[in-house]
């Protein structure tokens, strides 16, 4: 199988983003306006707005405990929306319960992988075709995931907790891809693993982007996510604090002194 | 004692050794068939449905009221049994997904001692219940089926028609359970919601149909020993919910609570010792060995018989 890919490490390459200025006439495939959420007593999320556009990969960057996977958990329906509201594909989420946003076209790579563990690579790949009922298509699909992940098919058979962190990192990615979202969501899919494999995992988040898959990505690695990214969102205990394109970001000044490490 | 043991043994050792087994066999797979309903509610839920027993119990009395009214009807046990064996898991299903429905639905998110607490008290509801339906002294249940000796008689083995019932009966069951868990689609998402519930959601599944489902398939599981148990001990009581659920309950923990096939071995375990000890030891020591044989195998395997050894990697 050839790498489809550019052998060279600079991952927006040569199509770049595209222009925020061809977008701004279109609804939003996300938004998400003045949303607040949280655990229990304490707010987590005190009222942050950000959108991502049909065909877009956007980023939301912070550190650790800024609201980030809620964030995530809030857009998916597993963390009820306290104020606010969500908007997917022109239809507001608001009091949808997770099991029904999926069916809407929307996947998540969660926090922490959380595959199956006593499951196999196969039924973990199963499990994420759970709303597709025609099987012809599931299948097509997991053999499309195997072609992202060639490890995974030499896996298949092995229980999802025998995997390594980066096998399991594609999986829990490839598991997402099982119903064609429109919006993938990923959180932290580098945290704890060999560079090597983080850019293998970009690599094919770029590439399913191509293919007209919109993506929010959310990262502790800012500047490997604004690097494949069209807009950045920064966020800091759960308000949005700057967005900008990627590349602005990237060569902001505060932002390289703050996330970046320069 | 309402227990499961009571045959009348042969004289030879070796052929009392085998009955004893056949015995400590048949208690096992009926304990088995209540194990499951604990284990497969804990391993969705984690949460030890102590009522769980007492709806076993709920079961015989419902088996034995509909039984005497079908046989009353139609005359023919082989009607009546049939019916008992659709109607009593129907029964116990619907029982056991109510009391998920209006108890423990609502603790979910709730600290895990709130619906264990909770669950307990649904086993004292349940026992009045069963207080109220069949009275406080145990009643006999009929003799729908025929007590023979399927073996010849100078073999000097006992396996009896009842036997032969709990045979035919549970393995299907059983079998049935493993096949559905293991390959339907509900099934799979009845795993991956016991291993990670959020992933669950995530994937599309509605992990509250996933839940009600278990509590279904637990409670009929159980309707269908309380049929068993009545047909084969013939006497049950409002307080054999108790006892019974306390050794179901210690052989789903035995064999690795949450782990399907661990409930079955661990219940014929726990059938196999207490009919040995019965036999062997003293029948009034026989509920001790369980719980020490119980107590040392959790000393060396902490996650019991067929439980996770480890955790998974995060």
């Amino acid at each position: 199988m050839s790498d489809p890919l550019h052998k060279d490490q600079d991952l927006r390459a040569d199509d770049g983003p595209i222009e925020e200025s061809q977008k701004t006439s279109e609804t939003p495939l996300l938004n998400v306006s003045e949303l607040r959420s949280g655990y229990g007593p304490i707010e987590v999320l005190k009222g942050i707005s950000l959108h991502v556009n049909a065909g877009e990969i956007v980023t939301v960057i912070g550190a650790n405990g800024a609201g980030k996977t809620t964030t995530l958990m809030t857009v998916s329906g597993c963390v009820k929306i306290r104020g606010g509201d969500i908007t997917f594909d022109g239809r507001s989420l608001t009091g949808i319960p997770a099991h029904e946003i999926v069916k809407l076209g929307m996947a998540q790579s969660p926090e922490g992988r959380k595959i199956f563990p006593r499951l196999t690579v196969l039924e973990n790949l199963q499990m994420g075709a759970f709303t597709v009922r025609d099987q012809v298509r599931v299948r097509e699909d997991i053999e499309k995931a195997y072609h992202y992940f060639p490890i995974l098919k030499d896996r298949q058979k092995q229980l999802g907790g025998t995997l390594s962190g980066g096998e399991q990192q594609m999986l829990a990615i490839a598991r997402a891809l099982m119903i064609r979202p429109k919006l993938l969501l990923l959180d932290e899919p580098s945290l704890g693993l060999a560079p090597m494999i983080v850019l293998k995992i970009f690599e094919v988040i770029r590439e399913l982007n191509r293919e007209g898959m919109s993506v929010l990505l959310v990262e502790q690695n800012a500047r490997l996510a604004l690097k494949i990214a069209n807009r950045g969102y920064v966020m800091e205990t759960g308000s949005i604090t700057a967005t900008a394109p990627a590349q602005e970001l990237l060569n902001d000044p505060r932002i390289q002194a703050a996330y970046l490490g320069e | 004692m309402t227990g499961l043991t009571g045959l009348v043994f042969a004289s030879a050792d070796t052929q009392f050794f085998i009955n004893i087994c056949i015995t400590g066999l048949t208690t096992g797979f009926l304990y088995a068939l209540i194990a499951l309903g604990y284990t497969m509610v804990y391993g969705i839920v984690e949460l030890i449905n102590f009522a769980h027993g007492d709806l076993f119990m709920l079961g015989c009395f419902f088996a034995l009221t509909l039984g005497g009214a079908v046989m009353a009807l139609t005359g023919s046990p082989m009607a009546t049994i049939a019916l008992m064996l659709l109607a009593t898991p129907v029964f116990c299903a619907f029982l056991n997904m109510l009391v998920d429905l209006t108890v423990y639905k609502a603790l979910r998110t709730a600290p895990k001692l709130a619906p264990l607490v909770s669950a307990i008290g649904v086993s004292f509801v349940f026992m009045n219940i069963g207080l109220f339906w069949g009275g406080s002294q145990d009643v006999n249940f009929p003799g729908l089926i025929e007590e023979r000796n399927l073996l010849a008689e100078d073999s000097g083995l006992q396996f009896t028609t009842t036997d032969l019932l709990v045979i035919l009966v549970t393995a299907p069951v059983m079998i049935g359970l493993t096949i559905f868990v293991k390959s339907t689609s509900l099934g799979k998402a009845m795993r991956a919601t016991a291993q990670n519930p959020v992933a669950a959601q995530l994937m599309g599944i509605n992990v509250n149909r996933v839940i009600a489902a278990t509590f279904l398939i637990g409670g009929a599981l159980a309707g269908i020993a309380s049929v068993i148990y009545g047909l084969k001990i013939k006497t049950i009581g409002y307080q054999m919910g108790f006892q019974n659920g306390l050794y179901a309950f210690t052989a789903a923990v035995l064999g690795g609570i949450g782990n399907i096939p661990g409930a079955v071995l661990g219940a014929i375990v726990i059938g196999m010792v207490y009919s040995l000890a019965s036999a062997y030891i003293d029948a009034r020591w026989a509920t001790a060995m369980v719980f020490v044989i119980l107590i040392t195998i959790l000393v060396f395997r902490p996650t019991g018989l067929l439980g996770a050894r480890t955790r998974e990697k995060v």
